[in-house]
Order: C-alpha cells, then structure tokens, then sequence
C-alpha cells in the first residue's frame, strides 16, 4: 500500500476544488509583466538578481542600477541587478547578498514598515546541490520589526533552488502594494508577473496547496512548485513567519517550513504580498554546472553512508528530528521551563521524544525539506485533529515537532501536553508566527501574570498561569482577530515590557477613588480553576460546544463578564461594553493625556491616552507600573536586541550566555551553541578560550549562511573517529565535506583561515549594519540578569547546591548562614561581572573596541575598508579613542 | 522475482560481465560504470557485487524514483531521479553504484545481458519466468 493511501489529511474542503481554484485565477489582474533571458549557471552563481517593487514611492537612488527595467500598473517596478565579483568576493552570497542589498535599499533611520525596507531572499552558490544533505537552504533577510534592526533566518523548502534554477542569485521584494498580490516566477517560461491576488487564503497551509494547484499543469508538475507564504496573525504581530513550500510526493500535499526568526512575516504581508511563487521543471544534480563534481559526489555518499548506519545510535535524526534532544535538554538542566527560572520539570516525559514518535509522527518516510538531506529531520505529525480556532475539527499535517517548539511551546510555558504543543505548532505556521518567539513571549506574560504584576482584568480573562495549552493558542486566534491581549503578547517582549508598563500598573492609594472600587482592577490573583475562556470577546472564534465539554458553564462565565462590564459604566448590550475615555472622565476625573507625557506621567495615577494603541484596551483606562515593578520585568523578561531568546537555558554557561546576548541580530542559536563544550564538557575554561570558541563557531556557522547551507549534517551526525580528533568540537571531518563540495561546486579551494576570513567580512558588515541602524554597541549587548544566573529566590533554591559549591569555590565566600536573598545577590554580582569580563574578552578576539566597534584596522585586515563603513564606524572610533593616528590611515579621514 | 543469481565458486574474475553490463547500459566498456562488480575475495577467489532486488534502497527516495516492478525488479526512473545519491548509502551492500560522468546512480535490473558473457557459468537470471 503507498503511503498516500494511508494518509488522508482531510482539511481540503477548506482549500476548494480545482475549478474553484481556478476560478480565483480569473480573477487575477496582471499588474506586471517581466520576460527575461535564460542564464547557464556558472559554478553556482547566475550572476544576476531580481528586484521588485511592489509599489509605492521611495528613494531608491543609492541601490545598484536596475537593467532591463519594467514599469508596470501601479507603479510595479521589475528589472534584474548584476552581481559583481566583488560582490561574490567580498559578501560570497545567501545572507551576504541579502544584507548588500538590505544596506543600498533602507535609510539609516527606516523601521520595518517603510516602504523602502526590503525582504531579500537568496540561496547562496552552494544552494541546490542535491548531492549533499542540508543544501537546499534560502537566507532570508529584512528590517525587523521588533529589533528594527537587519535580521537574517534561514529556511529550507524548494524555494531556494527552485528560484536559483529560474536564473536568479537573489530576490528583492521593496514597497508597498496598494491591494493584495502574489508575485509569480516561471523559470521554465523566464517571466516574473506581479498579479493581484483578491481571493486566495492568507493562511499557509491553504494557500500553499491553492498555488500549488493553481500554478502546475498537471498533478504531476505540483513537485515543480514552491510557495512563499504567511498567514493571518503576522498581520497583527510582530513575529510574523514566512513559510517557504515543498511538495511532499508521498504524502501528496504541500508541507511547510518556517523562516521563523525575526518578524519577516509580518515585513511581507505588510508589503500587501500574500505569497511569491517560483516553478521549476527539470530538476537534476548537476544544475549549479559544478566545477568538480566528483569531489561533491564523494562528498555526499560519506555523509550519507553515516547517516544509513549512525543516526540510530547517534540521535535519530530520521526518527524524530531535532526534538530527539528535548530529554537530552531536561537531562542536562537546559530544558527551558517556566520562562527560563529551570532547565527540568518533573513532567517532561509526558512530551518526550518517545511520545511524538508513537503517538503522533508519521514514521518511515524520506522527510527532508530539499532533495539529497538523508538526515531528514522535517518530521510531520498527519490526521493530527485541531481542538480550537478556525480550523477546528479538522485534520491536517503539522510539521513538527521541532526541539524548539516542545521547548517554547512546551516546557517553557508549563504546557507539559503534547497535543496543546502539537495543535499550537500548527497555529504558529498555518497563522505566520515565529513559534520561538510565540513561546518566549507567552511566557514573559505568563510570569508577570504570576508575580502578580498583570491580572485577570489585564489579560481580558484569559488565564495565564503556566501549563494552559488553550490559552496558549488562544493568543494567537486573537492576533488572527486583531483583537485581545493576544495582540499585546504577539508585538513580543520589549513591546509587552513598555505597555505593561504604561497601562497595567495598580492604583495607589491616593488615586483609589478614581476608579471607585470597580471591579476590573479588583482581581489581584487568579481564584478559578479553570482558565476562562476568552472566546466571548472574539465571537468568531467563539467554541461553545468545547468549551462545554471541557466543563465550562458558558452562560455563567459570559455572565460574569458581563456583570463586570456593567460595573464599570457600560450598559446591558454588547455595543455598549466598551467604556470611552469620555465616559472614564465624566464618571472618574481621568484625563487623556499625549503619548509624549506618558513618561512624566506618574505611577499608579489613572490615565487616558490619545495613543491608537489604546483600542486594544477595550476602553480601560491605563496605569502606569513603579519603577521597581519595570525593572522587575527587565530582570526577566528574555529578550536582547528586542529579539526574544530561543529556547536553551543559558544560565550556567557564561560562553552561551555571551552566544546568545553577542549575536549580532539577537538571541538566536545559530550563531553560537556552546553549552555542552562549556558547562558538560568543560572543553573552554578560560575568558580567551570562550572567546575564542565564540569567534569561530559564530564564523564557521555564519558561512553556512552565505552558502545556502543547513547546519544540521554538519554535527547532528559525527564521524565513528570524531572523538580523536584534536578538535573534536569542530567536526573536522565534516568541516572537510564543506570544504570540498566548496571545491566541487565553486573551483576555489577552502582551509578553515579563507572560510573565516569570508565569514568575518558579513559579519563584520552586520555589526555595522546594525551601528549604522541604532544599535551595535555594548550596551546592546546586554542581557536581562535571568539570561546571567538565578535572579529569584525559588531559582536559586532549586540549584542551592550547585550555587553554594560555586559561591564558595569560584567566588571565595562561605554562604553558611547567610539568607538566600544574600546569596542571590553575591552570585548574581558575581555572574554579572564574568559576563562583563567575557564580552571584554569576544570583543578584543572579534578586532572590535571595549564599547564593541569594529577597529579600523580590523577593516583593512579582512579587506572590508569600504568607503560607507568606515563612515559609520569613524565617529564611535573616535569617541572612544581608537581612532588609529598614523599617518597610512590619513585617507580614511 | 526476477533477479541475477551468482556463483562466486565458479567466478574466473576475468571481468567480462562488468565490461558488457557498462557498455550495453552506460555505452562505455569502463567498469565502473559497470552495475555488477567483481572484487577479490583476498582468499583465490572472487566476490560479485550485484543487486539482489531486495528493494531497501526504494524507502529514503523522497522522488519515489525508485520502484519495484510486476516481475520484482526494482528499477531506477531515471527521469525523476535527481541524482541524490542517498540510495547509494542506503544500500549496505554496496549493489548500488554511481560514477562522476553519469547523472543518476545505477543498479542491476537483472536484464542478463552479463549472463552471455561469463565464460564460468557464474551468472544466472531466476525468477521472474524467465
């Protein structure tokens, strides 16, 4: 029987027939008509990209000249740009193409929403190899709207090489369209189209299997196309995903996976484009023309050949993908949980890698997301039922679990149940949000929620004690509705950090009487047993049967919600449920004051503000927080850069802590995961070897990123001789497989100094990116003290042992007899001036200052002396005093 | 199932099986694009390498390229095969060959036309009736 038989995902009645479907192309207005010439690629690089706008007017006098350029309605702008060999020289490809044409497109001063910020896609020169696993990766990079700074995220699917084969390098999406388009990229016809799209979904998964019905000739020529999507919820929150598609022949659907970092999502559908669709027929291995392909060939089958007879003894990979490790995680102590106080829970077997594998993961089917990864982690759980939302009671394919997922989603937020994990995976996808951040931003809320300093009336009902899976997807039906405390959540922990603190502060007494003892102040702690349901306030999504069979008595609690209303001024019918600020100053005297003199504003003082935020409020008037209670929630709310962290617990391991706090585009792991080496394998115990170890590994993983490359073949496997090797941290075996397929594919021969040296030229360019925009300095750098060791009194219990051995052995003080609040103070002191001496340490290894700036010198060095970097590295250089005074830099003046 | 029954016993390691399979199928006599190998057993006599249809290598193909035949042959569509090489690893046995010239990697499907060639009697095509 084939596997198809077996498996019926029957969530297609909501994706309509194919004469339904093609009924929605009628529709379709042509904005934009681009033909292009076919290239022969030449050891991986077409030498060109492509650039669309969308529409809208910006300057765009500072980007490479546009060739062959179209004008189309709406001001749609089509044309291809050359890639140079400097540019291949000094920025290689992928993330390096991505942020050369992110720097001419943005001003120094543009935030993720201006017309000209700019979505850049490319695959890097490696990209599409199928010979190799993990070589099928897109680098995708944008202004993001919770750092506003350039971010990068890399993402598998077939987009990449499908894309690279249409004849391009990389893909620019710069402007605003007027009304809803998807762009459509034939790389067998060579014709770009711009088309209005009024009537296909927004949601991936439905979206993704609409085009790819709507784009191939035939059944058959579905494997031809690749989608990249969103989903709804990236429309009202900042951590909006991409979704980039491959066709799955076995399972005969479309599934997913997620360029999930970063906010990008919510770039593209600000942009007002629902999905960019290549098609590629002619698929073989030897399309990038390689230069010696016997050398990417050998290459392959070594890897391969460990896969076949490793992985079961290794990490199966095959079986379940990357969340093999989630035990692994607890074991260790580094299972997030409860926003980051633990690294285990008592519960974790319950979403143990063993239960996805039985119960939910479709086993024994090749599931890598670009041809050749034998690893193939993509794992996807079929006929997994929805209980919530708007796909409530179907069956879809979720793609996952991810490691990351069952760990924010997870353990992070106390939900120890695999289904609530699953079902909110989905969402996260399906809607276009970063399951990271979704998990990371839940649980900041979730612990101001039990510290008391937001309540039930802040929350609008919603329940956010730790384990409530239905809240937790809750959230994200109302970022879908635009509408609830979703909203706040889903803007991510800096956001919700500054609202909470301008709205949901409590009255002091002195300003009591302004609110008049009304009750939607009045619930201090959660009383119920069960959270309640929130869908009363999103009544399109309202669930009343499940809820009733879930035990809710749904006309009570509606009643109560109701009655609380009505205390505070509305009258008995649901338009009038939302008091106005006019009606809050009639009643209580409270004033509506500018959003410039919130910041004088005083604590604990009602207020109204004229903020267009404040709709979210539903009419409430705001209060701000102390100043203890701010720096309360800065202690732990985990974010850097207004990223939120991914989900390792840092705490003991001061290298991963400067991975995590150094990464130039925030807190994600891709540039550094050092845990093991430091804290279990104590391979680097001084400031220069941590150091050192945090200039390699970010450079080494950053190239993966200008290849076009995924960083799981590289030591989700390890060679059976790995152990003797006199690195064995690096993998030299494999680091030599890169090397040649570089070789193979590129003619150039690589030794780790020449890969370095090309990684530290983009990297070197991001931290001056993100000076240029705002940010780079040390200051930046700094983490919430949860990142840095035990901030709380129940976190320094839980590993009393540990933190008196280290306080008196590391730290030279006997803790007998003193209080814990004592020993919280002296570790954390402690931890925080190692962190200071490590950043010292990065920095000088990296060529940067003590305030992080990169030195001229160390410009000159990788040869990235450019005339607009120095411009911006210059004052802060000379602030500082490092400015070199010899009279061979005069002409950097 | 039809497939190519060996007899290591009788083989001369003469290579007249490698040369006819590599030229009738790939049109070059070089053994290495040969789907049958003959190696030596390091003790006098000889090993053939040759497939045995038992099918493992069809399961990690994500193009389903890989399939077996009414008659148990497992074949190689070369068309949809992009040329992965994962099938190569996958098969332990070592009965599933590529070659840097060649886009696709190549397997024994049993045709014996190598059957003619070997002057021992050491091949013979079972199965399949035939």
């Amino acid at each position: 029987m084939k596997f198809t038989e077996r498996v019926a995902n029957d969530y297609r009645h909501h994706i309509a027939s194919r004469d339904e479907i093609m009924a929605m192309k009628q529709k379709h207005k042509t904005l934009a008509t681009y033909a292009y010439k076919p290239t022969k690629i030449d050891r991986g690089y077409n030498n060109r990209s492509l650039y669309i706008s969308v529409g809208g007017d910006f300057d765009t006098a500072n980007q490479d000249p546009l060739q062959n350029k179209i004008v189309g309605e709406r001001n749609v702008v089509i044309g291809e740009k050359a890639v140079t060999e400097t540019m291949k020289e000094k920025f290689v490809g992928g993330k390096g193409f991505d942020l050369y044409h992110l720097w001419k497109a943005v001003k120094d001063d543009t935030k993720w929403n201006a017309p000209e910020n700019n979505v850049v896609i490319s695959p890097g020169p490696l990209c599409g190899i199928t010979q190799y696993p993990g070589t099928g990766k897109s680098l995708v990079c944008s202004i993001s709207p919770v750092t506003n700074l350039p971010f990068d995220s890399n993402v598998g699917g077939y987009f990449g090489p499908f894309f690279k084969f249409a004849g391009f390098d990389a893909l620019e999406l710069q402007g605003i369209a007027d009304e809803e388009v998807i762009i459509y990229i034939d790389g067998n016809a060579h014709t770009v189209t711009v088309e209005t799209a009024p009537e296909v979904a927004i949601d991936s998964h439905i979206l993704c299997e609409q085009l790819h019905e709507m784009f191939a000739e035939n059944d058959a020529d579905k494997e031809n196309i690749s989608v990249i999507a969103s989903g709804r919820a990236a429309e009202h929150s900042y951590l909006g995903c991409l979704n980039f598609s491959f066709w799955d022949k076995r399972r005969n659907c479309a599934r997913i996976k997620q360029a999930g970092r970063g906010g990008i999502g919510t770039v593209f559908r600000h942009k007002n484009i629902k999905a960019v669709v290549v098609r590629f027929r002619g698929l073989n291995g030897d399309l990038n023309n390689p230069a010696k392909k016997g050398l990417i060939n050998a290459a392959g089958v070594r890897l391969h050949t460990e896969m076949a007879t490793l992985d079961t003894k290794q990490n199966n990979m095959r079986k379940i993908g990357t969340a093999n490790i989630i035990e692994v995680m607890d074991r260790y102590d580094l299972l997030p949980t409860h926003n980051y106080r633990y690294g285990a829970h008592p519960e974790t077997p319950k979403i143990a890698s063993k239960v996805f594998i039985e119960k939910y993961v479709t086993q024994n089917v090749p599931d890598g997301c670009w041809f050749g990864c034998s690893m193939s982690c993509a794992k996807a759980a079929d006929n997994f039922e929805l209980r919530t939302g708007a796909y409530k009671g179907s069956k879809v394919c979720v793609d996952g679990p991810e490691y990351e997922n069952a760990g924010g989603l997870g353990s992070n937020v106390g939900c120890f149940d695999p289904h609530w994990i699953l079902e909110a995976n989905f969402y996260c996808d399906t809607y276009g949000i970063d399951t990271i951040s979704h998990g990371t931003m839940t649980a900041f809320a979730q612990e101001c929620y039990q510290r008391g300093l937001i309540n039930l009336d802040d929350t609008e009902g919603l329940d956010m004690r730790w384990g409530n899976g239905f809240a937790l997807n809750e959230l994200m039906h109302q970022m879908v509705a635009g509408d609830g405390f979703g909203v706040i959540v889903g803007k991510g922990v800096r956001q919700q950090k500054r609202i909470f603190a301008e709205r949901f502060g409590k009255p002091t007494p002195e300003f009591e009487s302004m609110l008049s003892g009304r009750s939607w102040k009045s619930i201090e702690e959660p009383t119920i047993d069960k959270p309640i349901p929130t869908a009363h306030f999103n009544k399109n999504l309202a669930d009343c049967a499940y809820l009733k069979s879930e035990g809710y008595d749904d006309e009570k609690v509606l009643g109560e919600i109701k009655g609380t209303m009505l205390e505070n001024g509305g009258a008995n019918n649901d338009s009038a449920f939302i008091a106005t600020p006019a009606r809050w100053e009639k009643i209580a005297g409270i004033p509506t004051i500018s959003r410039t003199e919130i910041t004088t504003w005083p604590a604990g003082k009602p207020y109204y503000s004229d903020d267009p935020d404040c709709a979210y409020t539903n009419g409430r008037p705001w209060i701000k927080m102390t100043q203890e209670q701010v720096a309360e929630m800065e202690d732990f709310g985990m974010e850097n850069k207004g990223l939120e962290y991914s989900e390792y617990l840092m705490k003991e391991s001061l290298a991963q802590q400067g991975g995590y706090a150094l990464c130039n585009k925030g807190p994600q792991h891709d540039e550094a995961w050092l845990i093991f080496m430091d804290m279990v394998n104590n391979q680097i115990p001084t400031f220069e070897d941590k150091a050192e170890a945090l200039h390699y590994f970010p450079m080494f993983r950053t190239w993966f990123g200008l290849l076009g490359l995924c960083k799981l073949p590289w030591n989700d496997v390890t060679p059976v001789n790995n152990k003797h090797e006199k690195e064995p941290a690096k993998i030299p075996e494999h680091v030599q497989n890169y090397f040649d397929i570089y070789e193979g594919v590129t003619g150039f021969k690589h030794n780790e100094a020449s890969m370095v040296e090309q990684s530290e030229r983009v990297y070197t360019f991001q931290r001056i990116f993100i000076l240029r925009m705002g940010s780079g300095q040390r200051k930046h750098d700094m983490p919430p003290g949860r990142s840095l060791g035990p901030i709380t009194e129940s976190e320094y219990l839980s590993r009393e042992e540990r933190y008196d051995k280290l306080m008196k052995d590391a730290i030279g003080i006997d803790p007998a007899g003193k209080s814990t609040e004592e020993k919280v103070k002296i570790t954390m002191d402690y931890r925080w001036d190692q962190f200071r001496q490590l950043v010292d340490a990065v920095y000088k290894r990296r060529g940067w200052t003590p305030n992080g700036i990169p030195k001229l010198e160390k410009l000159i060095e990788i040869g990235m002396d450019l005339p607009e970097l120095v411009a911006v590295v210059r004052p802060y250089l000379k602030d500082e005093g490092y400015w070199p005074s010899d009279s061979q830099y005069a002409k950097y003046e | 199932m039809k497939k190519l029954k060996t007899y290591p016993e009788k083989c001369t390691g003469c290579g007249a099986c490698e040369e006819m399979c590599a030229l009738a199928w790939n049109d070059d006599a070089e053994k290495e694009k040969s789907a049958i190998r003959i190696h030596e057993d390091g003790k006098g006599g000889h090993k053939i390498a040759v497939c045995d249809q038992c099918g493992v290598c069809r399961a990690m193909c994500s193009m389903m390229s890989l399939e077996t035949d009414d008659i148990g042959v497992v074949r190689l569509d070369q068309k949809s095969c992009t040329g992965c090489l994962i099938c190569v690893a996958e098969c332990l046995r070592g009965y599933m060959f590529y070659h840097d010239e060649l886009p696709t990697p190549f397997k024994c499907v049993a045709c014996g036309i190598c059957v003619n060639q070997c002057p021992s009697g050491a091949l013979e095509i079972v199965g399949g009736g035939q």
